[in-house]
């Protein structure tokens, strides 16, 4: 059977098992970012008013484990890791890869992720799946990087190898944007899709400071098409000087963007509010606008 | 709330999580997991330990109670 490794591969996802595999132990250091979109999760959670059975926690969590002193309406939570993103203090309950998801249809109430689907490489598939696993009317609510991360790294990034080696080459993910987001969900069967996002400006020391906070988030760049070969000390330091003078605060540090980009929907269920048919109206537009009916 | 299949968070800080799995797996999650590739139900086996997907051919094995769902470390049947 095909499966979505077949197709073309956007990121390696073994180099990102690496690097979340040595980001684990010092995680509680770097893993802001996570901490953030766990918490706007557990914030949008609590809006909802409905209990969840039974969850999956999909991709990765932060140094602190999730939902611990939330006040959840969630009875029993399963985590499902890609090996290696498990970090000392949060053992996942089963391993798994967000791009092959082990759950039974219909088995699932709620469906979480926190900043991890922004790295696998069949992302509509992923979603189909995620909606297949859900009951009917289960929700499903992910955050994930989105088109506005790091776009001051990717302009250096790109503006130095341009300058230096006459041609660029992928350094930063291709995040997906917002109005994608809805889209897939819309896609993937999903019923009220809601995508809205937050975007956070981080400073830094400089282009080096905020590359070993990446590294130590353990994002650092996993495109299968990246150049392999070190681009060398000039590049880089070519890359930091671009980024100051474009990129940086009066005090001399320098900004960086990131987008989290928070998915909610819904497995299809027929008390969910829909569209009336086309010609099913009651009332004439005339009526409910309080106005006069014109032929054209 | 509990993290882990039924399983309360104080036995959980107690004990290491595999001596609570490592008689047993957890009916309910055994009950919803599936095949990852093929999404058919998986067979049991108690004694080897692992979860078998009959029409993918292939063994998922469950280390230390976890259950490894990964097609890339599963072992295939006709090779056993």
């Amino acid at each position: 059977m095909s499966t979505p490794h077949n197709d073309v591969l956007i990121f390696d996802r073994k180099r990102l098992l690496q690097a979340r595999k040595r980001s684990a132990p010092a995680l509680a250091d770097y893993d802001f970012l996570i901490r953030k979109a766990q918490n706007e999760i557990i914030d949008r959670l609590g809006d909802i008013k409905r209990d969840f059975p039974l969850a999956a926690h999909l991709g990765r969590e932060g140094a602190q484990p999730f939902l611990l002193d939330a006040p959840s309406k969630i009875e029993n939570l399963i985590k499902a890791f890609p090996p290696e993103s498990a970090s000392a203090s949060s053992q996942p309950d089963i391993f798994a890869d967000e791009d092959y998801l082990p759950f039974a249809d219909e088995s699932l109430d709620l469906v979480l992720s926190t900043l991890s689907l922004h790295s696998i490489n069949d992302l509509p598939g992923t979603l189909i799946q995620i909606n297949r696993a859900l009951k009917p009317d289960g929700l499903f609510l992910a955050g994930m990087f989105g088109g506005e991360t790091l776009w001051e790294l990717r302009e250096s990034l790109m503006q130095a190898e341009l300058a230096l080696k006459n041609g660029a080459s992928p350094r930063v993910f291709p995040f997906a944007d917002k109005q994608q987001a809805g889209a897939l969900l819309q896609r993937a069967g999903f019923a009220l899709p809601v995508v809205d996002s937050d975007i956070l400006t981080v400073t830094y020391d400089d282009m080096f400071k905020l590359i070993h906070d990446l590294r130590g988030m353990g994002e650092s760049n996993i495109i299968a098409a990246r150049s392999r070969t070190n681009p060398g000390k000039a590049f880089f330091m070519e890359a930091a000087r671009y980024y100051a003078e474009r990129f940086s605060d009066p005090d001399g540090r320098i900004r960086a963007s990131f987008e989290i980009i928070y998915m909610i929907g819904w497995a299809p269920h027929a008390s969910q509010q829909k569209p009336l048919r086309p010609g099913s109206a009651k009332i004439r537009l005339a009526e409910a606008l309080k106005t006069k009916e014109t032929a054209l | 709330m509990k993290t882990g299949i039924n399983t309360p968070i104080d036995s959980r800080r107690k004990r290491p999580y595999k001596d609570i799995m490592s008689t047993d797996i957890d009916p309910k999650l055994l009950e919803i997991l599936v095949c990852p590739l093929t999404k058919a139900p998986l067979r049991y086996d108690r004694e080897a330990q692992e979860l078998i997907s009959d029409q993918a051919k292939l063994a998922y094995p469950i280390r230390d109670g976890i259950p490894i769902m990964l097609p890339d470390e599963a072992r295939p049947l006709d090779k056993a």
